[in-house]
């Protein structure tokens, strides 16, 4: 009889945790042409189904200063939240800053699709990748024009010599 | 397939705690209420509309054994799904239960009576039955009733009266009761005094 090992069972769960967090980290960044063109291309006919209507709402952003401060209520954003079944049971979850319902929706539209083990390539392939790319591309080019701008302070004398 | 909600899950839910509300106040008065949903079976649209407006994450709601037996789950996934309301493990825990009269049958006191601080701290209890308005006579006397109100519902337990004169006699603790049936409600504040048949 073979014996579960519960370690090694954690450790697959918590790495198929992670690999749809990725995805769906990217799907809140993914806009609507990146994600409706490759959806109308190779799923013309996923026929998802809302299964909660597409709503707006604020969610509270919570942050703290420095990596130990006392965490404080930033402020409230706006997001949109979907949640659709596909046909054979996957049920995708979106929840995309601001106010549009459409991205909302197709973001978990993809996101139902990337659990269908057999569609998952192509949505990394076709969505994915290029979102990531872009994000990333994003990311240097702000790092790049902060860096341009940083100033170094060199300190001279300190002055606790006294005299 | 997973069963839908409310198709304007503000307004819709509004208007059933709306008459909920009015129901709470008005002891015994049948209304009808959630015609529009198609929850899974056995739970009954009655039913499934209060707790879709009244349950959420923060009040731990408890599925009697043949809800949770009923269609693989499926009533206890479809409220959890809808409301977000975590499943509390035993009675005595929960803010809300679903029960079935007739195949759970009704004991109030295995419920959350509330403390004396906190006497709002009691279970909401739903119980879906088969019929409002046909059945055994009760007669409904206190606040929100005009002299005296007739109830009938079915099938309520043999000793009802007795539980539910225990459940008044530690006023201001115990449940308040959301009968449901099909598309009509009617509820039992615990404020209510409950007569048998006298005539």
């Amino acid at each position: 009889m073979p014996i579960a090992d519960p370690v090694a069972q954690r450790a697959t769960n918590d790495t198929a945790i992670a690999a749809r967090k990725r995805a769906m980290a990217l799907l809140a960044r993914a806009l609507t042409p990146e994600m409706a063109e490759p959806v109308g291309r190779l799923w013309p006919t996923c026929d998802a189904r809302d299964l909660k209507p597409v709503e707006s709402g604020l969610v509270m952003l919570r942050g703290r200063i420095g990596g130990d401060g006392a965490p404080f209520n930033v402020g409230e954003a706006t997001v949109t939240r979907a949640v659709v079944e596909l046909p054979t049971g996957e049920r995708g979850y979106a929840h995309v800053l601001g106010r549009d319902a459409a991205r909302a929706r197709l973001a978990a539209i993809v996101d139902a699709l990337w659990q269908k083990p057999e569609a998952r390539a192509d949505v990394e392939a076709a969505i994915l990748a290029p979102v990531a790319a872009r994000v990333a591309a994003e990311k240097a080019k702000t790092r790049a024009e902060t860096a341009a701008t940083r100033v170094d302070f060199f300190t001279l004398v300190r002055g606790e010599d006294g005299a | 397939m997973t069963a839908l909600a409310f198709a304007d899950p503000v307004f819709d839910s509004q208007a059933v705690f709306r008459r909920i509300m009015r129901a709470m106040a008005v002891p015994g008065t049948i209304f009808p209420c959630g015609e529009a949903l198609a929850p899974p079976a056995p739970l009954a649209p009655a039913a499934a509309a209060a707790l879709l407006t009244l349950a959420d994450f923060e009040t731990p709601l408890w599925i009697a054994p043949s809800f949770a037996a009923a269609s693989g789950g499926a009533v206890a996934a479809y409220l959890t799904f809808h409301t977000g309301a975590p499943l509390a493990p035993s009675p005595q825990t929960a803010a809300f239960a679903l029960i079935d009269l007739e195949a759970d049958g009704l004991r109030l006191e295995r419920f959350a009576q509330g403390s004396a601080e906190y006497p709002d701290r009691s279970t909401t209890v739903v119980a879906q039955g088969a019929a409002l308005g046909e059945g055994s006579l009760w007669r409904l006397a206190g606040p929100g009733v005009a002299g005296e109100a007739e109830l009938r519902a079915a099938p309520l337990p043999p000793d009802f009266l007795a539980q539910w004169a225990a459940n008044r006699g530690g006023f201001p603790l115990g449940v308040d009761m959301i009968l449901a049936a099909g598309t009509q409600l009617a509820c039992l504040p615990r404020s209510v005094a409950i007569s048998g048949e006298t005539r």
